[in-house]
């Protein structure tokens, strides 16, 4: 098997090239509309380093088959590094066994198998889940469903004016008809760090199981399922460098073991007659039909490549970029940043006075600037901060000063055709 | 296309001083129109007498395209019977999406500054919504909605 690495290994005595890294990134190198691209969309989705293109080629071309099935060679090779790719995870989260992760479409996948397969069984008529105001529509519109169904009440705790979570109110809102907790891990709309460990702490000290959605946080953030002591951790892969259509739940081993299956089929199942079917052991009870086989194991090859620059290091560089990049904005006249915690991830929300966020986009494209504009799959949040959109620069390892100082320079030109 | 083809002096003139912009307070018609994609609402009030409408206002908060949109077309249609708005909502609806040969004959005048639009596709939206709106309004439909545009390519609404 040959391993991926990144262009460079992390080394704690020096930096990472991160031109080197940078130049991973084939797609980086497009030009749009004759500029060269700045891509600042990494919220939304982040882009795919040769290595991990190259491997799924190579399963593509050398390894492809059906898994936990056939006999064949292939089918063997495809089993075993489909598991390898679990495997990988789990390392990458730092989970007690490989059987806690389980293969999904994706985030909302996996916060939607929760819903069904712990939600369904345990939630009763009555009962409160809690749910932040920062919340993605995908921990937000599954608990609402849940609740519809069952006479169960969302509970939302409050944001203040930096779009940080009110720990306090937080805290005031358990009694003993809580039951479940879901927490967005990194704000996609803002970019805020929630201090989810202590807020696990405080909903285990009430029995309470917690969700926490990272689809924000893993590509920036070390996780550790096990420190954290969460009951379910989610995010996809293709915001981490990996492919469309594959994500992760983890999973505490007994609460998965607990749960009632989401879908039914193939390979989720240790016997069927038409009387009775016994479902299969975790994980496989949670992975239904023939999973996306190929993503997963380009999902192994992406978080080997982060791990091999260090997470830590991502973090400390796009920290650098984040700072820089507050640093122009807040000195460009009428641009206001929406979402000024403490703790970020590098986020960049802002409005430009008199100007809607689809202009600007529209404006910056010409300039090769990919930005997002809109409300973000975060309404809630919009709400709180008073504006229907926001335009988003969301930053990853292999942006550059210059790519900010292009979004700079096209802000100023938006202002000066809207003057 | 460059963009600033679309961001015209015409079109960001409407959008600063958008005209007939408030609302009717006697009108005979109204509908709301929707865009999802970006929250964006926009009112049509109008006045429909013998079947000519002799009253038009729009509000809402919109993007540029959207208001200078709804303010050239008002300015359009005011005056004009229902018959006349219809056939300017069907040739601004082919433009937009770019099915209009604008080398035949037409009747869209200045509104042909929207041309650009049909080559960002994301952004057909936000210049159809008003002309949504109003064949809603002369329907006496309650609404209009991007979404249920079968002429524009569809935008998922998503993060």
């Amino acid at each position: 098997m040959t391993p991926v690495n990144a262009s460079l290994k992390s080394d704690v005595s020096s930096s990472p090239d991160w031109e080197k890294i940078r130049a991973d990134f084939p797609i980086l190198q497009l030009n749009i509309g004759g500029k060269p691209l700045a891509y600042l969309d990494n919220a939304a989705s982040s882009q795919m380093p040769q290595q991990v293109i190259d491997r799924l080629v190579r399963y593509q071309t050398t390894q492809h088959a059906n898994i936990n099935r056939a006999v064949h060679y292939l089918s063997e090779v495809a089993t075993l590094e489909y598991h390898n790719a679990r495997c990988k995870l789990q390392q990458f989260i730092n989970a007690r066994e490989d059987r806690e992760v389980i293969f999904t479409s994706g985030t909302t996948d996996s916060i939607n198998l929760v819903m069904h397969g712990y939600g369904r069984k345990f939630i009763k008529a009555g009962d409160e889940i809690i749910l932040t105001t920062l919340e993605h529509h995908s921990n937000i519109v599954p608990w609402q469903m849940l609740a519809n169904e069952k006479g169960a009440t969302i509970r939302v705790v409050p944001i203040n004016d930096k779009g940080e979570v009110e720990i306090d109110e937080y805290e005031k809102l358990f009694n003993e008809r809580t039951k479940f907790v879901g927490l967005i891990h990194v704000s996609n709309a803002l970019g805020t760090i929630n201090p989810i460990k202590g807020m696990i702490d405080f909903a285990h000290r009430h029995g309470v199981p917690v969700l926490i959605d990272g689809a924000q946080a893993a590509p920036h953030i070390t996780i550790d399922v096990q420190a954290l002591d969460c009951d379910f951790y989610v995010f996809s892969a293709h915001k981490l460098c990996g492919p469309t259509g594959v994500g992760i739940l983890y999973g505490k081993a007994a609460l998965l073991e607990a749960m009632q299956p989401f879908k039914g089929g193939g390979d989720m199942i240790t016997s069927v007659t038409f009387e009775k079917t016994i479902y299969n052991t975790i994980p496989h009870k949670f992975e239904a039909g023939t999973p996306p086989i190929a993503a997963a194991i380009g999902f192994g090859a992406a978080v080997e490549y982060l791990t091999a620059i260090g997470i830590e290091q991502i973090a400390a560089y796009e920290l650098g970029l984040l700072e820089y990049a507050t640093a122009c904005l807040n000195d460009i006249p009428g641009v206001r940043i929406i979402g000024t915690a403490a703790e970020k991830t590098a986020v960049i929300s802002f409005a430009i006075d008199g100007i809607h966020p689809h202009d600007i986009g529209t404006i910056l494209n010409q300039d090769g600037i990919a930005v997002r504009t809109g409300h973000h799959c975060a309404q809630p949040v919009m709400q709180r901060f008073n504006v229907p959109a926001t335009s988003r620069a969301s930053f990853a390892f292999y942006n550059k000063k210059t790519e900010v100082d292009a979004l700079v320079a096209g802000i100023k030109t938006v202002q000066k055709i809207f003057l | 296309m460059h963009t600033n083809s679309l961001y015209q002096e015409v079109i960001l003139d409407h959008n600063r001083k958008p005209r007939n912009y408030g609302k009717l307070d006697h009108a005979s018609h109204h509908a709301t129109g929707h865009n999802p994609l970006c929250g964006d609402r926009l009112d049509i009030t109008l006045q429909l007498e013998d079947d000519q409408i002799n009253n038009i206002a729009f509000q809402g908060e919109s993007c540029a395209i959207c208001k200078a949109s709804a303010s050239m077309m008002t300015a359009a249609v005011k005056g004009k019977s229902r018959e006349n708005a219809e056939i300017l909502i069907h040739e601004f609806r082919e433009l937009a999406t770019g099915k209009l040969d604008t080398n035949q004959p037409h009747h869209l005048g200045r509104l042909t500054v929207f041309s650009g639009i049909r080559d960002l596709p994301t952004r057909v939206k936000c210049a159809i919504l008003p002309w949504h709106t109003l064949h809603a309004a002369l329907n006496s439909l309650d609404g209009a909605s991007t979404e249920a545009d079968d002429s524009a390519p569809t935008i998922p609404n998503h993060s």
